[in-house]
């Protein structure tokens, strides 16, 4: 399984949890497995399947859009961030 | 030379046993390189308006030099003249002091006050005065004097940036006292920008305060970017205004440290235009507004904005002396609550719209419209 972190600002959409495990090969893997047991974080950053303009996704400190996109590949031990922009500075 | 004169010159040696207030007669320049510890700087042609206010008591004894010993020895009469009964210059002037071993200041950057206050900066070999000097003369534009302004500008005013420029048109009110430091509670209802200056000015008066007690636009960052800024430090709290200051950073060339918070999570990274990329870079759409509340919305751990305003502190002081290894194209992801700091890294994007090899932007958009959009 592969730890997913989630942005504090994503996690209504995650009933709260901060980190998610999910399984796969690819980052399309993950967030397939993600989403469908978290339909409302589905709609938000992949709907119909494809990343939201606004997410960032980062497997080992790389944005993935930078390397394969959705077809990045993933490792057991692979660390991999969502991370949408923040606004505040308040 | 004639008898009068000879007598009047006395040795380096004498001049420092002697219980007198030493005038260095030579010019600024002179001065600043190397001059005696505890002398007096009046440059010759200054000495009938300025010496008798520094030294009002005319019993006094006065040992005038200069760098060789000849200005200091043709001012005499104009001291006799104004009614200084004990004077004498010093054979030699200050080479000759130097060469017997004597102590010779240097204040090239820095006065006493300030050696004094910086001296936990002039310990560290990579500050040192040539560096506290660059800090002084640094120009840094803040923008926005709550949660990350207000601890970047305190370490930044104490570190002796000697230009801080902070643009904000709020008003203190008391939900900000939990994190905006820079503030007091003698302070509600002022303006923030004002309350800033008062704060800074108070712990150092070395720095001056530029206040913008307005909200940046797109007609007004032109204006406050052209008076002239080294690096701007982004504690902005909303998305317009980010992607307005990030394009006019692109188009004036200034670097921008930027950090955002919410709840007990931060970011920071510098953006240098052309150098690394740009915020366009990293996050080219904001999030819908639904999904980017603020901290008045959400709320924030009070400390959380000291953490990031001060790594942002950071990264200013350290683009400012050159030194370190400043995080562009590196984003600091810090978790207060995990106790974590990680870091992803962050590309230029060729097709970026701003600082990308072929531009679509090149002047100021609808930035409202532009984060409210989906």
């Amino acid at each position: 399984m592969i730890t997913i972190r989630i942005p504090p600002t994503l996690r209504t959409e995650t009933e709260g949890e901060a980190t998610v495990e999910a399984s796969g090969e690819t980052v399309r893997d993950l967030l397939d497995d993600l989403t469908g047991r978290f339909p409302a974080l589905r709609e938000r950053i992949y709907p119909g399947g494809e990343l939201a303009r606004f997410v960032n996704v980062y497997v080992e400190g790389e944005d993935v859009r930078t390397r394969e996109g959705l077809e990045t590949p993933v490792a057991d031990s692979s660390t991999v961030i969502l991370l949408p922009a923040m606004a505040g500075g308040c | 030379m004639s008898l009068r004169d000879q007598v009047r010159e006395i040795s380096a040696e004498d001049a420092r046993d002697a219980d007198a207030v030493l005038v260095d007669v030579r010019s600024d320049e002179e001065w600043k390189v190397g001059h005696i510890p505890e002398a007096v700087h009046i440059p010759m042609s200054e000495l009938g308006a300025r010496l008798p206010e520094l030294v009002p008591d005319r019993a006094r004894r006065l040992v005038t030099y200069c760098a060789t010993g000849r200005r200091s020895l043709i001012v005499l009469p104009e001291l006799d003249d104004l009614g200084y009964e004990d004077t004498a210059s010093m054979a030699g002037g200050i080479v000759a002091w130097q060469n017997l071993g004597f102590p010779v200041e240097s204040d090239s950057a820095l006065d006493a006050e300030q050696r004094e206050r910086y001296s936990r900066h002039l310990l560290i070999p990579e500050v040192g005065e040539d560096g506290q000097r660059r800090l002084l003369e640094t120009r840094m534009l803040l923008i926005g004097a709550g949660g990350l302004g207000s601890p970047a500008a305190l370490y930044l005013a104490a570190a002796g940036v000697g230009r801080i420029g902070i643009v904000d048109d709020d008003v203190v009110d008391s939900s900000n006292l939990q994190r905006q430091v820079l503030h007091s509670t003698a302070a509600l209802g002022e303006r923030k920008a004002r309350s800033a200056r008062r704060a800074l000015q108070e712990l150092n008066p070395d720095v001056q305060v530029a206040t913008y007690e307005e909200r940046l636009t797109s007609e007004n960052v032109d204006r406050i970017l052209s008076d002239g800024w080294d690096l701007i430090v982004d504690g902005a709290d909303n998305f317009p205004t980010r992607y307005l200051l990030n394009d006019a950073s692109v188009w004036h060339g200034v670097p921008v440290v930027h950090g955002s918070i919410y709840r007990f999570e931060g970011q920071v990274t510098v953006f240098k235009p052309h150098e690394g990329p740009c915020y366009r870079c990293l996050f080219p759409q904001p999030p819908p507004p639904e999904l980017a509340p603020s901290c008045a919305e959400g709320g924030v751990l009070g400390v959380l904005p000291g953490v990031i305003g001060s790594l942002q502190a950071n990264e200013a002081l350290k683009l400012a002396l050159g030194i370190g290894e400043p995080a562009i194209g590196r984003l600091l992801l810090f978790d207060a609550l995990a106790a974590r700091l990680d870091e992803v890294h962050v590309r230029r994007d060729p097709a970026c719209p701003v600082c990308g090899e072929h531009p679509t932007i090149t002047e100021y958009i609808d930035y409202v419209e532009f984060c409210s959009a989906r």
